[in-house]
């Protein structure tokens, strides 16, 4: 549904009301503005958002049930719960679930909602790739798990080493449905990022520079580039291992000449920029959440924005240090080793600006709040770690045991989770239009860190007492001396795992007791945290055109600049004027500065119509995947609704038709500009 | 007009942290305003740059990565073959010579298209597309003659780890002149239908950068591939 | 000749001082690039065929070099990245750069180039 007022003043067309029947190519458009369809062939950037936050969560409880009966399995000595091979699914698919279908995911959902309103957008630059990138995602998760159901989930690891998950040692079809699933989320992964990329560089409010940014749309930004060049070198180790178990090849047989270690050079050239996308984007939320809560400005943010960028540089440079015990030679190894330490140092350039912003700040311990401090807390443990691994000959003891489990937990649980969670109770309000309980929240933060250390702490002890990655069972006889050897620790471990579980079910508890019926939470205020930024300059939640007007932005923080004014700096008795000082004053509160911007109302609002195409266009994807395990037709079948689907999106008009772009593409006041806002895509 | 975007952001990074080391705090950046064309009444954009043409070079910067990929496991394995099933016995040069012609041209008419897309000449910007994709499925009727001349001569895709990864490294990059072709003919018809809402030139302009890319990638498979002996 | 109406270009929104308008090659001149390109890949094909002798290490980097030349001919002239806006160049030399650096290196650990 597009929404056109011309003003009075343009003689020369009137703009023709879009109706369901005037607009469409081959099939008629939804146009429904409520119900179940008014989210399913929604493009609006922040319903498609919510979405990817539903369909995260969802898939964050199903990877956390399968570490649950991981854990289970391991809380004992000859554990009986799981046998060796879904043992190897398990741990795989939890691996898969948690990095593809939850974190990934989440940050996308936040991406997806906060970087138009932050950068004073109505929406993507193309919102109707943004549907099909959240449609594929959904029918890609779902494709994956449906393996469950049909012969076994994958069992190969999440990084699926060849010639180990060809179809000699990994007969089942679980890795075929993984790799055609990643191919299949990867594709989302891949439209995301462009369109983002392309939102971020084209589309910010009058004044915002890339320098007066929000520093989430910034780190969120980075992370789109990572996965634009990263996704391409996974789909073809993806497509790689897809001939080889469907088609014969023999790319990764050795009795054919293969190499093994091409396998892992193309996985881990993804892999390794694929950490960093896990977890800027909770960087750039605790960026933004830490300033709120001090009442102080982010400390050094140029310096924070181009560590981000240096981070995603040097990120591809460090991949082999996943390979550091494969036979690479010293020399590889040396070099890779030396940039991994040197990675070290733009992280450690963020934990100092978070650090300082808080120095000397008026601090308010929420639990947004309490989340960004935990991730500062946790993340360095598992940064710290993460430097051991650096210096190779320690890592070639580390190496496939749980030290490194414990590692990579605390970086992603405890850096890219922690973050999330910080970007749930802070943007809540603006999101939802309520606040989550801050008792139940408080509950819920302590529950997981306990938890969490508890969970991954002892990791780092059994790890180097020698206990293997993915090894299904531990017996007594080979659990060590003392009091403190393996079963011990295991067992603290599983103790862990069910407290984290919990913390996590008062996540969910708290959303249920916000917004179940008859809840008591009344509405939220429109700044409950005296936030900074441009996306706070709407209603919570936000109108579905977001701004009232494009915003005009002066400032970094421009939130912030209009409400607070700096009052000192006037000049004394000489004629002096001491420009340090600084004396914020607040001239007006952030519903006073909403009321302004909604007085001033663009008369002129489009918004880009729904359509069913991505929705279709996604679905053709999973039945060309089926068709690839079990029957051959349903390949064609599936690229035949994927052509079909392509050519309906290409000739289905722009909303109503082009006299709705103003001014029309070749009118007479067009000057030759080509803005194409709201594309046709 | 201004230029570069990434000196602008570095410049005033640095003007940012150099006025708090002077402990400055007024920082007026001019924030390159770039967006004071409100007499439009909301058409913004920050580079003034088409949304569309920004998104397709990204991909193609993302197809680097993809390409390169096939062409490096290509090169890592092109002496793993028989001792008669290898590339000295089974290229014909001449004929892939003179498919890369063909390929070549096809990029000359796609340019014309573009400039007669330019200038609003609707009859020859369809003539030259139309041209471009006869080419284009000219050189796919050669790659599929070769490979089924290959094929015939004992190189199926399974039979070496050099026939697999040359079969996956060409297959790709026919299935994205297959692609492209199809979107040639599809700008076509909707040319001719008046189906192409918004800009037309551009519409062409970004079939153009596609199929280019899709030429300059032959470039490299060509002489990496096929000029350069084991 | 492309002329003002040409919308496919990327002016800046500063319309009044628009003199870096689009200009790029003529039709004339992207058909001399193209008879160019053709001698370079003629070329190609003759040094592939020519035995170099002692002079061996010139194989390599003559080949090389044509099909570098035409690689950027083609991107800078017929994909216009020389009169575009810089950016486009930018993001697309970035993939380039960046699959050339790394698929180098991983190359490199599988002793690709030690000849």
């Amino acid at each position: 549904m597009a929404i056109i007022e011309r003003p009075a003043e343009t003689p020369e067309y009137v703009a023709p009301v879009p109706t369901a029947s005037g607009t469409y190519g081959y099939l008629r458009r939804p146009v429904e503005t409520e119900g179940w369809r008014s989210w399913a062939f929604t493009v609006d950037h922040k319903k498609i958002g919510i979405m990817y936050g539903v369909v995260a969560m969802f898939f964050f409880i199903v990877g956390g049930l399968e570490a649950g009966l991981i854990r289970l399995q391991l809380a004992g000595p000859d554990g009986t719960i799981l046998s060796a091979d879904k043992y190897n699914q398990m741990f795989t698919m939890h691996a898969t679930t948690m990095v593809f279908l939850f974190v990934m995911p989440m940050a996308a959902a936040f991406a997806n909602y906060f970087i138009p309103l932050q950068i004073g957008a109505r929406d993507v630059a193309f919102p109707r790739l943004n549907a099909l990138s959240l449609w594929v995602f959904v029918f890609g998760g779902v494709f994956l798990n449906t393996s469950w159901f049909l012969g076994g989930g994958a069992d190969g690891g999440w990084f699926m080493y060849a010639p180990n998950s060809s179809v000699p040692f990994s007969p089942s079809n679980g890795v075929d449905f993984w790799t055609l699933g990643l191919q299949i989320t990867g594709i989302a992964s891949l439209v995301g990022a462009v369109n983002l990329i392309t939102t971020v560089l084209n589309m910010r409010a009058p004044g915002m520079s890339m320098m007066k940014m929000p520093i989430f749309t910034w780190m969120a930004f980075v992370t789109q580039m990572l996965l634009l060049f990263a996704m391409p070198v996974i789909t073809v180790a993806l497509f790689l291992l897809m001939f080889q178990r469907s088609f014969g090849a023999t790319f990764f047989s050795v009795e054919a000449g293969a190499d093994p270690l091409l396998w892992q050079h193309l996985f881990w050239i993804f892999g390794h920029p694929e950490v960093y996308i896990i977890v800027l984007p909770s960087f750039g939320i605790i960026s933004e959440v830490l300033p709120v809560f001090s009442k102080k400005p982010l400390f050094g943010y140029p310096f924070v924005v181009f560590s981000g960028a240096a981070i995603g540089f040097v990120g591809w440079g460090v991949w082999a240090h996943h390979m550091f015990a494969s036979g690479l030679g010293p020399i590889s190894v040396a070099v890779f080793s030396v940039a991994t330490m040197a990675i070290a140092v733009p992280t450690g350039v963020k934990i100092i600006n978070w650090t300082l912003t808080m120095w000397g700040g008026k601090l308010t311990f929420t639990t947004a709040m309490l989340f960004a401090v935990g991730l500062i807390v946790q993340f360095t443990v598992g940064g710290l770690s993460g430097v051991t691994h650096a210096v190779a000959p320690s890592d070639t003891q580390q190496t496939d045991t749980y030290y490194i489990v414990a590692h990579f937990h605390y970086v992603i649980f405890g850096g890219g989770v922690l973050g999330l969670f910080a970007g749930f109770y802070y943007w809540w309000p603006k999101v939802f239009g309520k606040l989550l309980s801050e008792t139940w929240g408080k509950w819920n933060f302590w529950l997981m860190i306990v938890g969490m250390n508890l969970t991954f702490g002892p990791m780092h002890i059994i790890g180097l007492q020698g206990q293997p990655r993915r090894m299904y069972v531990w017996t007594e006889a080979r659990a060590g001396e003392g009091f403190f050897n393996l079963g011990f620790w295991n067992l603290v471990a599983t103790i862990g795992t069910f407290i984290l579980g919990v913390g996590i079910l008062l996540f969910l508890i708290n959303v249920w007791v916000t917004h179940r019926p008859g809840s008591k939470t009344g509405k939220a205020p429109v700044d409950p945290w005296d936030a900074r930024s441009l996306e706070w300059i709407t209603s919570s939640p936000p109108k579905e055109y977001n701004f009232a007007r494009t915003p005009t932005v002066a400032h970094l923080d421009e939130f912030f600049h209009r409400k607070y004014e700096n009052q000192a700096g006037e000049s004394d008795a000489d004629g002096h004027t001491d420009h340090t000082a600084h004396n914020y004053v607040q001239v007006r509160t952030g519903e006073e500065v909403i009321q302004i911007e909604e007085d001033h109302a663009d008369p002129n609002i489009h918004l880009p119509a729904p359509s069913y195409w991505p929705m279709v266009l996604a679905a053709a994807l999973p039945v060309m995947a089926y068709g690839v395990i079990y029957n051959t037709l349903l390949i064609i079948v599936g690229a035949a609704i994927a052509v079909m689907a392509m050519f309906g999106w290409a000739l289905e008009p722009a909303d109503a038709d082009a006299s709705d772009f103003d001014p029309k593409p070749d009118g007479p006041d067009n000057g030759g500009e080509t803005s194409k806002e709201l594309a046709n895509v | 007009m201004s230029d570069s975007l990434i000196s602008e952001t570095v410049k005033d990074a640095v003007d940012i942290v150099k006025d708090h080391a002077d402990d400055e705090h007024v920082h007026e950046v001019d924030a390159g305003d770039h967006g004071h064309d409100d007499h439009h009444g909301g058409h913004h954009t920050s580079l003034g740059l088409s949304n569309t043409k920004l998104a397709m070079w990204l991909f193609l910067g993302s197809e680097c990565l993809l390409f390169g990929g096939l062409i490096s496991t290509y090169m890592l394995y092109r002496n793993r073959h028989s001792e008669n099933l290898g590339p000295d016995q089974l290229w014909d040069i001449p004929f892939t010579s003179a498919s890369s012609f063909v390929l070549l041209t096809s990029s000359l008419t796609m340019v014309l298209a573009v400039s007669a897309a330019n200038r609003k000449d609707l009859r020859n910007t369809k003539i030259y597309l139309g041209v471009t994709s006869l080419l284009g499925g000219l050189f796919l009727a050669g790659q599929i003659y070769e490979f089924t001349t290959f094929y015939r001569e004992g190189l199926g895709f399974t039979t070496s780890l050099f026939s697999s990864s040359f079969f996956t490294l060409t297959g790709f990059h026919g299935a994205h002149v297959a692609i492209g072709i199809t979107m040639l003919v599809a700008t076509i018809g909707m040319l001719q239908k008046d189906k192409i809402s918004g800009d037309k030139a551009e519409a062409v302009e970004m079939v153009g950068l596609y199929w280019h890319f899709v030429d300059v990638v032959w470039i490299i498979i060509f002489t990496l591939v096929y000029l350069i002996p084991a | 000749m492309t002329d003002t109406l040409d919308t496919s270009s990327d002016h800046g929104i500063d319309e009044a001082h628009d003199e870096h308008a689009h200009h790029g090659p003529t039709d004339k001149q992207f058909i001399t690039l193209f008879f160019i390109l053709a001698a370079v890949t003629a070329a190609e094909v003759a040094v592939s065929y020519i035995d170099f002798g002692s002079a061996d290490w010139l194989f390599l980097p003559l080949l090389l070099g044509m099909m570098v030349f035409k690689f950027f001919a083609v991107v800078l002239y017929f994909m216009h990245i020389k009169f575009d806006h810089s950016l486009f160049g930018r993001l697309f030399y970035i993939g380039l750069v960046l699959a050339a650096f790394v698929y180098a290196a991983a190359l490199s650990t599988f002793q690709f180039f030690a000849g």
